[in-house]
């Protein structure tokens, strides 16, 4: 589904070297690396928010290295949800799919019937400043799959969580991947996380060998 | 500043045990509000309801108070106008002459209003200022008014949303971007509508500002009765003949003007806050 082929990633005082993998399609993969190793800047440089040096990224076969992040048709929560607080949970979830143009209608049922998965149904009316940590996600994820991406980047969607809620997000997370059927690559360093959710774990001490510098 | 909901969470009140501490922090405190209220009571005390009745008959000082609020709305709209982009700029992008820029942003505020003034009559003296006259006519015109306030009111209004678009995360706008959205459609869509509060703010310090101005104005724009004459240059005309009267019931109308922009700006960002 996702070819990333000999990435080259400057940031200045951290460079990433040839990154190379894949991910299969309905795949679930966990990104694993220590803190500012650079795991995070792989996931933002596949959503398209930041810029390579060179290589090249393959959303099935279509080249998508140059693409702006808007047409990537990838998904992307971030680790603190990032929800837009001038607007309401539905207006949170609808945002993407008003950007489309879907017909009202459409929009209503998908909200609904998204809100209804992840068990957000009376969070809807809510303002999104006082949500838990929970529903924060939970709202980030339904955004994120309203538009039907075919590949969900999760970047430590689960690290700001007490241990209750982590499970609940879990269970949601992996029903969440078996329905919707789509690809996730998601960046951790919590070995629980990738033991319970992943197909397969990638570490970025493996992507990079010798060759991260700083 | 509008205070907004998360903040009000960690504001307590004073207990026993350091009731010392809070009472020698509120002495101090309470002397410059003193002052402020004990300013504002004294020219109240000074004049009458009359007198101000009397001032405001005036047509000079109609005139005064009509060329205030046009020139300062124009003033905050033109400062608005300027400050979004370049807060904008100043707080997302990075570029070589960023601290160059920064600094020279500043320059309005740490300048003397007097020197502002005297620096844009002399740049209209220059060729290219001299060519901008032949064609619109700008020195000790109301458009030199609004000049002049412009100057120094957008520097505040810059720095305000300098200072909003920073405390918004940046991601806010990135999501949006992967959710579909257009470089102008993150800003226009996501990142304004959030910094509603710090545009209301930036807007009632340039008004303020503007309607405040005095000195640039009396330099560059001149001091005509009935034609550049703004409420500040009316306190200085009456004062000038001997009027204190008619001066100080100007410049409570002034008070009143700048309370009542400060109560409806709190009001809306509290409401906003709540929301």
């Amino acid at each position: 589904m996702i070819k990333v082929r000999d990435l080259h990633i400057n940031q200045g005082d951290f460079i990433l070297k040839q990154i190379t993998f894949n991910l299969s399609e309905g795949e679930y993969v966990v990104l694993m690396g220590k803190t500012g190793s650079g795991k995070s800047t792989i996931l933002e440089v596949i959503c398209g928010l930041r810029n390579i040096e060179h290589g090249e990224i393959f959303l099935g076969d279509k080249v998508i290295t140059s693409l702006d992040p808007g047409q990537r048709q990838i998904g992307y929560v971030p680790q603190d949800g990032a929800l837009f607080s001038h607007m309401s949970v539905m207006g949170n979830i609808a945002f993407p799919l008003k950007l489309r143009k879907w017909p009202k209608a459409s929009i209503k049922t998908r909200v609904n019937e998204l809100a209804d998965e992840l068990g957000i149904l009376n969070l809807l009316n809510r303002s999104t400043t006082n949500l838990s940590g929970g529903e924060i996600q939970r709202v980030a994820l339904a955004r994120a799959l309203s538009f039907k991406p075919s590949v969900l980047c999760l970047d430590e969607p689960l690290s700001a969580l007490d241990d209750e809620t982590k499970e609940d997000m879990i269970s949601v997370l992996k029903v969440l991947q078996r329905k919707h059927k789509v690809t996730m690559l998601h960046v951790s360093h919590s070995r629980i996380e990738a033991e319970r959710l992943a197909d397969r774990v990638l570490h970025m001490d493996e992507l990079c060998g010798q060759q991260r510098e700083r | 500043m509008i205070i907004s909901e998360s903040k009000k969470y960690h504001q307590h009140k004073p207990s026993r045990s350091n009731l010392g501490f809070y009472l020698i922090m509120g002495v101090i405190a309470s002397t410059y509000i003193l002052l402020i209220v004990a300013m504002i009571v004294a020219d109240f005390s000074y004049t009458s309801p009359d007198h101000i009745l009397e001032a405001i008959a005036t047509p000079e000082i109609r005139y005064a108070i009509k060329l205030s609020m046009v020139t300062s709305t124009i003033t905050m709209l033109l400062s608005l106008l300027v400050a979004i982009p370049l807060g904008y700029i100043m707080a997302r992008v990075e570029f070589r002459l960023k601290r160059i820029v920064d600094a020279i942003v500043d320059i309005p505020i740490v300048l003397p209003p007097l020197v502002i003034g005297l620096s844009l009559l002399i740049l209209f003296q220059t060729v290219p200022g001299q060519w901008i006259e032949s064609q619109v006519r700008i020195t000790y015109t109301i458009g030199a008014v609004i000049l002049a306030q412009f100057m120094v009111a957008c520097a505040f209004a810059v720095r305000t949303m300098y200072v909003t678009f920073d405390q918004i995360h940046e991601r806010q706008e990135q999501v949006a971007l992967t959710l579909g959205c257009n470089r102008r459609q993150a800003f226009f869509k996501v990142l304004l509508p959030q910094a509603k509060n710090g545009i209301l703010t930036a807007a009632s310090l340039a008004w303020a500002r503007a309607l405040g101005e005095f000195g640039p104005i009396l330099i560059f724009a001149g001091a005509t009765r009935m034609r550049t004459e703004v409420l500040p240059t009316t306190v200085f005309l009456e004062m000038s003949v001997g009027n204190i009267e008619a001066a100080v019931a100007v410049s409570l109308l002034m008070i009143l003007a700048g309370f009542l922009v400060l109560f409806i700006v709190r009001y809306l960002g509290d409401r906003n806050a709540i929301r």
